[in-house]
């Protein structure tokens, strides 16, 4: 396994106004993953971002991109990075072709025509190469700030809520796009509240609430492990009651009667489903059809957060 | 050193400038002839040599220096201010470039622009006047570095604003009357002596005298001294913008 691409070690952020957005956060990012930092609005994930890229000053611990510290050897730190923020922040008067050129430049490096023409046309932009960007609409911008973002060629990507507002050709262009730089191994670091798109999209998933990082795990172990299932069982005759002898079982039976439905937790050493299909036959209770369920991401992350029992802290005054 | 960086971030003020170039070129050509015609035919007809060159001839290093500090100071301060108000200031900060590299590009763009505008008035003026300059690389020497000079001090007011009237406050209220009370339409040495001593105090004061020197070969102060103070301004701007980026001052929450 090659060394991290990103690495945070105990970073913390406190605002001007005593707000504390980062809480010693640790957090290692391996080269080529795709990563998914899950969080509710206001947990801190843009922080997060702009502590890495430079943009706000960070008040402890350490970070390192490509193994440069990015206060130290913030150069070669950041000329590694991309940046498609969370805000449609573009230029006005300025053409596409023009700003997606000036990014690249801003980034130290030398003008390459072919590299900016692949980007704008892998982002369907190149028909609007010589269009102002006030001319353009929201969808368009978020493209160009793509577009600028992949202009220096990074290794690593950062996506801010890429897909907030976002229609869905923008989507699966960007999901296209996605999935080319992964091929070529570029490290991708999107945050989201949406769960689909990190159990689409990641290979690992951070969340984060109220600017500490709650688990790092990789999606897969993640839903495993936090993972209930469910087993619906369609019944052949609908019945009225649950028999006695299968109460305090965790079952559910539907309102129609004719579903019922077991949770179970997939890591436990039993999962009582064969006693309970046994049971089912002793009662005379007879299964049509059955189907298991696993829960999503977003089941998972509501749980997480909801421990912590304090509701999270809303967008920003 | 990222000489892309510095080379974008200057095309890119030049490019904003050409967009504009007409209200940017006629306006400061227009408001130059208009002094001409009110001071330097109106009223100048009726005013003697002024240190034995006409009082046509004699106000034009003042009004370039005057354009100069204004027009220095609107565009390195919107330059930069600009960015800081729409958000995309984001990608300079997150971008591998140094302070003094940021600094490069946008002063130096507005400098140039600056200069050219210099440039131009000159040539205005030697439409109304017999112009001549005694020491053109003198000239050019002042020229330049006033245009640094102020450009730099308008990248430290564009970061200093929080608001589009800011950037209109220093140099409405602090550096036109500077230049209007340094000498741009009289020699000091006319007033009377309290007053050539409170003026001494005015930094403008050795810009214009300096300038005029290198034209008429005479000023109010010499021009060494003229050009020390120059310097002194030129680094006093440069301190300030070292300590904005040192603190991340107004540029980094
Ligand atoms: N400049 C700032 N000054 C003070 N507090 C801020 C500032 N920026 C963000 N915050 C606060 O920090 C917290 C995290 O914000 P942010 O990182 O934008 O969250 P997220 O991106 O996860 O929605 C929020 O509570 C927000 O109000
Ligand atoms: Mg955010």
């Amino acid at each position: 396994m090659s060394d991290p691409i990103l690495v945070l070690s105990g970073v913390s952020k406190t605002y001007k106004n005593g707000f504390e957005a980062l809480k010693s956060v640790d957090l290692s990012i391996r080269r080529g993953e795709i990563f998914a930092l899950l969080g509710p609005n206001g947990a801190g994930k843009t922080t997060l971002i702009s502590a890495v890229c430079g943009i706000v000053s960070f008040t402890g611990g350490t970070i390192t991109v490509g193994g440069h510290d990015n206060r130290r050897d913030y150069k070669a730190a950041r000329a590694m990075i991309g940046l498609v923020p969370q805000e449609l922040t573009t230029d006005a008067f300025e053409t596409v072709w023009d700003t997606v050129s000036f990014t690249r430049g801003l980034f130290g490096k030398s003008r390459d025509d072919a590299v900016v023409e692949r980007v704008l046309r892998d982002l369907s932009l190149w028909e609007k190469k010589d269009s102002k960007i006030m001319t353009l609409s929201g969808g368009m911008k978020r493209r160009v700030l793509i577009a600028k973002a992949l202009a220096h060629e990074p290794e690593l990507l950062f996506l801010d809520e890429p897909t907030a507002g976002v229609d869905v050709a923008l989507r699966r262009d960007m999901w296209e796009v996605v999935r080319r730089l992964r091929e070529n191994g570029t490290t991708i670091i999107l945050t989201t509240h949406y769960i689909e798109e990190a159990e689409e999209m990641a290979d690992r998933v951070g969340v984060i609430a109220r600017g500490e990082l709650l688990l790092v795990e990789e999606k897969a172990r993640l839903m495993e492990k936090l993972g209930h299932k469910e087993l619906i069982l369609t019944l052949d005759a609908p019945l009225s009651s649950l028999p006695p002898a299968l109460a305090d079982r965790g079952l559910q039976l539907a309102a129609d009667g004719a579903t019922l439905v077991h949770t179970y937790d997939t890591n436990a050493p039993r999962t009582g489903i064969a006693t309970l299909v046994g049971d089912l036959a002793r009662e005379g209770i007879r299964i049509r059809d059955l189907e298991t369920r696993q829960s999503s991401l977003e089941d998972i992350f509501v749980g997480l957060v909801a421990d912590k029992n304090q509701p999270a802290e809303e967008a920003r005054p | 050193m990222n000489l892309a960086a510095v080379w974008a971030i200057y095309v890119f003020e030049m490019n904003r400038w050409r967009r504009t170039i007409l209200q940017s070129i006629v306006s400061p050509v227009i408001s130059t002839s208009l002094y001409f015609v009110v001071f330097g035919a109106a009223i100048g007809s009726r005013i003697p040599e002024v240190e034995g060159v006409s009082y046509g001839a004699f106000i034009v290093p003042g009004l370039v220096m005057l354009s100069l500090l204004q027009q220095s100071l609107s565009n390195a301060s919107f330059g930069i201010y600009f960015p800081r108000f729409s958000g995309t200031i984001y990608e300079i900060l997150s971008a591998p470039v140094s302070p003094f590299e940021i600094v490069a590009g946008y002063v130096g763009a507005a400098a140039t622009k600056s200069v050219i505008l210099g440039a131009i008035i000159l040539l205005t003026a030697a439409l109304f006047v017999d112009l001549r300059i005694q020491h053109p690389l003198v000239m050019l020497l002042f020229l330049v570095l006033t245009a640094v000079t102020f450009s730099m001090f308008g990248f430290v007011i564009g970061i200093w604003a929080d608001g589009f009237e800011k950037l209109q406050l220093v140099p409405l209220l602090i550096v036109t009357p500077l230049a209007f009370l340094g000498g741009a339409f009289y020699s000091i040495r006319m007033l009377p002596e309290f007053w050539q001593d409170v003026s001494l105090l005015n930094p403008v004061v050795y810009l214009i005298s300096g300038f005029r020197w290198s034209f008429f070969g005479q000023a109010d102060v010499s021009v060494t001294t003229s050009l020390v103070m120059t310097f002194v301004f030129l680094g006093l701007c440069l301190a300030a913008v070292v300590a904005i980026f040192r603190t991340g001052w107004r540029l980094k929450s």
